[in-house]
């Protein structure tokens, strides 16, 4: 959505004099909740929120044959679906660009991090594996769906029960895990780069730039979107900003 | 399997007990009027949008406003992953709640728009066309559209021979009819009505009355929940 050139002025300003539209300093996140647990009829599931913006992971597994080049490793789909309950500019149909980007984006984070331990999630080698769906369902939408979602997605894991019961396969038990990523999304506009941008923050946009740092501080998987463009050093000072953010939000997504 | 022993239903409730109903208006921040309600293992979140100009401008009405109710299943919201994205069973239940809407709404006040009702059902344990039109007409509330009454829905049903109120999965699958209505409250006019099953004449009036009664109980937590909000507005 094209935002007001009134609005886009106002935020350039607002940037030109060191300052957000809700006051916070560039490099500070709005506030998180984290609610695990919250769908009964999914194996695992979050809640999460960022100032206004919520999302809902659910977490369902399913038995199925393996990829050929993986025989003795579990599987794993992400999806996305920005359902327009979220917001006026989100419309009904088959997920567009921005949804499988989101959603390949989010995947890329907890593949890479090994976060889900897929090859201990093999049931008959070459023949039966578990598949992992993690479903996205965005809720209610201000800004920063990559975080957003990323962080539901790990919550959502935390608390997944593999369903061996219902498939005939003996106990229950938790869904295999290392540690999770964390996801810091930042963008560009007018010269000065934010932390967690709110709506408006990502309609006047030039560049977006995403990065997971993993428990040791080391990147995982990173994205850059949109049309402008980053320096080096803006990338540099990024993943530092990253790495010291990510401390704080992954102490809060291992609190029980 | 009995699903009634001793006059008692296999969740221990009474023939005529319903299962517990939570209503919270306006959860949501983007949306125009919003509605999350939870009933018994069922979790249904509604955003309204409108009315707003229709587009493209060829499904436009010069009289009136056009109501569009998308009823949507998260993949995650039943025992087998729902596949994303419409199937059969939602776009009837969307046309059947679209036109129980389009009775109690006054539409001709809105012409050449449309009034978008946004249901997700996020949890589902039998029973979600009620709750998700139950939640709709409180975000068509908290929206602020003008409406004849606020709709209202709930099904009877009957299982090992028995008349009974809002049936469970396990009902639903093993018993012998399901009767989903909603109406408008103040009327009791019948703005939803469908069946499957079997069902006698006598059992029917019993069953349509047992539903109507319970529409009628759930009416109050709806207006409590669209107090509760705009009570605190008041104050504040």
């Amino acid at each position: 959505m094209e935002l007001s050139s009134v609005k886009k002025d106002y935020l350039y300003r607002l940037a030109k004099e060191g300052k957000r539209p809700d006051g916070r300093a560039f490099d500070e996140y709005r506030p998180i909740s984290i609610e695990k647990g919250v769908i009964k009829m999914a194996e695992g599931s979050a809640r999460v929120k960022i100032g206004n913006t919520m999302v809902l992971a659910g977490i369902k597994m399913d038995v199925g044959e393996p990829y050929p080049d993986t025989p003795e490793e579990g599987a794993m789909s992400t999806s996305a679906e920005l359902v327009p309950l979220a917001s006026p500019d989100f419309e009904a149909g088959p997920p567009r660009e921005d949804a499988i980007e989101l959603a390949r984006v989010v995947d890329r984070g907890i593949r890479e991090s090994k976060f889900i331990q897929l090859d201990k999630l093999c049931i008959e080698p070459g023949e039966k594996v578990w598949i992992v769906f993690i479903d996205l369902h965005v809720l209610d939408y201000d800004g920063n769906l990559f975080d957003a979602c990323s962080l539901a997605a790990s919550a959502a894991a935390l608390n997944t029960v593999v369903p061996n019961e219902r498939f005939g396969l003996g106990e229950d038990k938790p869904l295999p895990l290392t540690d999770p990523p964390i996801s810091c999304t930042f963008v560009k506009y007018n010269g000065v780069i934010v932390i967690d941008p709110s709506l408006e923050e990502e309609e006047v946009a030039e560049a977006r730039y995403t990065v997971a740092i993993d428990k040791n501080g080391d990147i995982r998987a990173m994205q850059k979107g949109l049309k402008g463009s980053f320096t080096v050093e803006e990338i540099k000072n990024n993943i530092k900003i990253a790495q010291k953010t990510s401390k704080k939000i992954r102490k809060l997504l291992l609190e029980e | 399997m009995e699903l009634i022993k001793d006059g008692k239903r296999i969740d221990g409730r009474l023939p005529n007990e319903m299962r517990k109903i939570k209503i919270e208006a306006g959860p949501l921040y983007r949306a125009d009027g919003s509605c999350y309600l939870e009933w018994g293992g069922n979790k249904v979140l509604v955003a309204v949008y409108g009315p707003k100009e229709a587009i493209p401008r060829h499904i436009q009405n010069p009289t009136k406003a056009l109501v569009n109710a998308r009823y949507n299943m998260a993949s995650f919201s039943v025992e087998d992953r729902k596949r994303p994205g419409p199937d059969r069973r939602s776009l009837e239940i969307s046309k059947i709640t679209s036109e129980a809407f389009e009775n109690v709404i006054l539409t001709e006040l809105f012409p050449r728009t449309i009034i978008d009702i946004n249901i997700e059902v996020l949890d589902a344990e039998a029973g979600t066309r009620c709750a998700g039109i139950t939640a709709a007409a409180v975000a068509l509330a908290d929206a602020g559209i003008p409406m004849r009454d606020i709709p209202v829905a709930c099904a009877a049903g009957k299982v090992d021979g028995v008349v009974v109120l809002d049936l469970t999965s396990e009902e639903d699958k093993k018993g012998d009819a399901d009767l989903p209505v909603a109406i408008a409250p103040r009327s009791e006019e019948i703005l939803l009505l469908q069946m499957d099953g079997h069902m006698t004449t006598e059992e029917f009036d019993q069953a349509l009355d047992m539903a109507i009664k319970g529409c009628k109980e759930i009416s109050k937590l709806q207006k409590e929940a669209l107090l509760k909000k705009y009570k605190t507005f008041e104050e504040e």
